[in-house]
């Protein structure tokens, strides 16, 4: 049962991740990504990991992928669907093969070395919000605070960079 | 039960699968949601091992990640703005402002 449902997120992913990074539209490529992301979600639930399956519906799913949206629907890029230059049509095609290659070279490793042998049942506990959170506030602290710090930056930073400069805001 | 190496292997499997993307896609916007499906993949990679070992890091882990993704989210979508405000564009090959 576990297994067919590993597989049919497995397939999910995969297709839309492929669905993604072939579209030459950036709102498709998103719904894709929605997908790709929902599907992991299913994937983080089958590993126990319940509160990073809702954390990755909630910030991933919904906050980034809305941003995304929002930012394309902002800049309304019209799609130039010209051929590319050969050259970099050349180096497409290289970047292409050797990505293969790197990911034969890891599958094949993986399918050398042993496994790590199954995982046991996990205890009741394994993965939920209070003892993921038990954890961030007691060994992790000084990270969480750090990171708090970082989402401030980022906050800063985005404002400056995305707003008009103030002798640019005259004109309009 | 599924192995670790099926786990693996997906993740393997996606983040080849973005990295082709930034390869290959010429819009900015695009590249970043490819940067975003490899970070996803780490995380499924994290998240794997953490189950098989028996520890929950890598939960903290992942967690982290997902704030730093946030973070770079909003600020990458920040410099695509004011760079379509100052090229109309967002095809990485028009934009070569620091050439020589």
């Amino acid at each position: 049962m576990q297994l067919l449902i590993f597989n049919a997120f497995c397939v999910g992913a995969v297709v839309s991740a492929l669905l993604m990074v072939t579209t030459k539209r950036p709102v498709r490529a998103a719904m894709s990504l929605v997908a790709t992301m929902s599907f992991l979600a299913g994937l983080y639930v089958l590993l126990d990991a319940h509160l990073i399956a809702v954390l990755q519906l909630i910030v991933y799913a919904g906050a980034i992928m809305v941003l995304f949206l929002f930012v394309i629907m902002l800049l309304n890029v019209e799609e130039k669907e010209g051929k590319l230059a050969g050259k970099t049509m050349l180096l497409q095609a290289f970047a292409t093969v050797v990505v293969g290659l790197v990911m034969v070279t890891m599958v094949g490793l993986f399918k050398a070395n042993g496994s790590l042998g199954a995982a046991g049942d996990a205890s009741d506990a394994f993965g939920t919000t209070k003892a993921v959170g038990q954890m961030l506030f007691t060994e992790y602290l000084l990270p969480f605070e750090i990171a708090s710090l970082l989402l401030l930056a980022a906050i800063v930073g985005a404002v400056i960079l995305a707003k008009r400069r103030i002798d640019d805001s005259g004109t309009e | 039960m599924v192995s670790l190496n099926s786990y693996l292997m997906l993740g393997a499997v996606l983040f080849s699968i973005g990295a082709v993307g930034v390869f290959t896609q010429r819009n900015a916007l695009i590249i970043y949601m490819c940067i975003e499906l490899m970070l996803n993949a780490a995380n499924l990679t994290i998240i794997a091992f953490a189950r098989f070992l028996n520890s929950m890091d890598g939960h903290v882990f992942v967690f982290m990640i997902m704030t730093v993704a946030a973070a770079e989210a909003a600020v990458g979508l920040a410099i695509i703005i004011s760079l379509f405000r100052n090229k109309a564009t967002v095809n990485v090959d028009e934009i070569n402002l620091s050439k020589g």
